[in-house]
């Protein structure tokens, strides 16, 4: 079952970018797995009831991955899959950045990073205070950890003590303009978190039952989970290639992409 | 303006859950009252502006009413990407609240003037702009901001403005406050010129001119419909701020005279488009930049 929802997740974002000729297909593909464990196994949610007070909510803080996240919100149920079509395309619902407007289930608006993971930190604290059960997991990139409002929200929810909060890190190694450690240098990332007072735990990002069991448990501080992955994975030409952090699938491409897909599924 | 504000924050916090405050490390002898009165609502973040904002907009997402206070250009500038995507973008409640307003911070020298602020916050969609001129224009637009649904932008000055409304006033957002109804001259005055209006009202006056004194605590929405009655009555107008002469009161005014289709005589005093390199109190610099010294026949007939 995991294999098929996750597989569809990707083929839809294949289909997406193909279709609007967008970019960052690669960066929605190393975020699937995550995306997939967080919405079908850890969250406490309800499509049908996508507002409920005291349900877990999640911020995607990498938002330049949205195909991904419409894509495994659609397979969830929040909305009918044809909503996908209509992903950055003239007379659109659904922008290439988020908007919460847009369709069910999205959190917040974002696009800009190393916003999310401030957001993360008030929803925690309001949760707290007001004795809300839901938890808060915001998803963010490797690169957008260069951001130094990133590290001004970690310092506070590690001070306050946000248990709640949990972070994952899509630590895919390459960023906008070239490899993520030669551009700036987290090498030591689980250790920067660890040194800022979080719980850190480093897990394969593709391997699911691995995700699923470090997105359990109830942490004393907050917790930053390093998931390892492969930009583009899934589909051999894109993976770790920094080309495909801004091409789309032509024709071509997009049935290759899809039939390796459909042979893994 | 400071203490008043705070005084109505936390009288609504008494029986208002929802009111939070938040800052980002400024507020020494003004927000302690707060601070021990409601301790869980209550949260200096650290100097970090950004995350100020972003966390007052997560606190909001979640239901809290939050007024962020810091100095004009660190809560407008600093951090203006946060206001404009997790404030104004995402409709979020929460109140930005800056002090020192123009050359407040006169002698601590231009990285704490506020000239800009008003252009920026106006051009954001969805935010209002309270520009109060006086304790009692500050009471007014604080209290209505705890109902008013959506992001708003507070520039306070200082402490110790004058009161120039009676006690009894009531003021909406986005709402002109006529002081004076006259055909001569119009002096229309925002935030913390307001005083300074009143001074050149009176000195006019006594100089057997008829003058409108109007004070303009929303430039967001501006309240056109005051600006309209000056208009067909042939009024020339003048606006008094301690802004940028680009993008503050004047240019909101002058945008209505504009589409009018009906020319009158208009002046903008307002600082002019260059940074203070000068050193001085707020009342030097007003001189230097004279704001604080207009003849009736340089403005009106």
């Amino acid at each position: 079952m995991a294999r098929d929802h996750v597989a569809n997740i990707r083929q839809s974002i294949i289909r997406m970018t193909h279709r609007s000729r967008s970019s960052h297909v690669g960066s929605c593909l190393s975020a699937c797995d995550i995306l997939y464990v967080l919405y079908f196994k850890i969250l406490n949610i309800d499509p049908q009831d996508h507002k409920k007070p005291d349900r877990d909510k999640f911020i995607l803080s990498k938002a330049h991955a949205s195909a991904a996240l419409y894509a495994t919100l659609a397979e969830r149920g929040f909305f009918p899959g044809e909503y996908l079509d209509r992903f950055y395309v003239d007379d659109g619902l659904l922008p290439g950045h988020l908007d919460m407007d847009a369709v069910p289930g999205v959190e917040v608006s974002a696009g800009s990073l190393g916003h999310g993971l401030s957001l993360g930190v008030g929803m925690a604290l309001a949760n707290r205070q007001t004795g809300n059960t839901g938890r808060i997991f915001v998803l963010l990139g490797d690169g957008e950890c260069n951001e130094g409002s990133v590290w001004e929200a970690i310092m506070l929810a590690s001070t306050l003590r946000l248990r709640n909060l949990t972070a994952i890190v899509d630590m895919n190694k390459l960023q906008g303009f070239g490899r993520t450690n030669a551009v700036i240098d987290q090498s030591n990332m689980a250790d920067r978190w660890r040194s800022f007072g979080w719980e850190v735990q480093a897990v394969d990002g593709h391997n699911i039952d691995d995700l699923d069991r470090a997105l359990r448990g109830s942490p004393k501080r907050p917790r930053v989970i390093i998931a390892d992955t492969i930009k583009g994975k899934g589909v051999c030409f894109m993976e770790d290639r920094l080309e495909w952090h801004y091409k789309s699938p032509d024709d071509e491409q997009c049935r290759q992409a899809l039939d390796e897909l459909e042979r893994k599924h | 303006m400071r203490t008043m504000f705070v005084n109505c924050l936390i009288e609504q916090a008494r029986k208002d859950d929802r009111v939070f405050l938040i800052t980002p490390d400024m507020g020494f002898s003004v927000l302690e009252k707060f601070r021990d009165e409601f301790p869980d609502r209550f949260l200096n973040v650290g100097i970090a502006e950004q995350n100020a904002v972003g966390v007052a907009a997560g606190l909001a997402l979640s239901g809290k009413v939050v007024y962020v206070y810091s100095i004009i250009p660190f809560i407008t500038m600093r951090c203006f990407e946060q206001v404009r995507m997790d404030v104004a973008y995402m409709r979020t409640n929460v109140r930005l609240v800056g002090v020192g307003a123009g050359f407040s911070y006169g002698p601590a020298g231009a990285s704490h003037h506020a000239i800009e602020d008003i252009a920026i916050m106006r051009a954001l969609p969805n935010m209002t702009v309270c520009c109060p001129g006086d304790p009692v224009e500050t009471r007014e637009l604080v209290r209505r901001s705890f109902y008013h649904e959506g992001p708003m932008y507070f520039r306070l000055a200082k402490n110790g403005e004058p009161r120039i409304h009676g006690e009894e006033t009531r003021i909406e957002i986005g709402q002109a406050v006529w002081l004076r109804e006259g055909t001569d001259v119009a002096v229309v005055a925002t935030s913390n010129m307001l005083e300074s209006g009143k001074v050149l009202t009176d000195k006019w006056v006594g100089q057997r001119k008829s003058v409108s004194f109007v004070s303009m605590p929303t430039i967001k929405p501006l309240d056109h419909g005051a600006i309209d009655i000056l208009i067909q009555n042939g009024t020339p107008i003048v606006t008094l701020e301690e802004h940028n002469i680009i993008g503050g009161l004047g240019s909101a005014v002058a945008e209505v005279i504009a589409e009018s289709g009906k020319g009158i005589r208009f002046t903008r005093v307002a600082i002019p488009d260059e940074f203070c390199h000068v050193v001085g109190s707020q009342s030097f610099l007003r001189k230097k930049f004279k704001l604080d010294d207009i003849q009736y026949h340089e403005v009106a007939n």
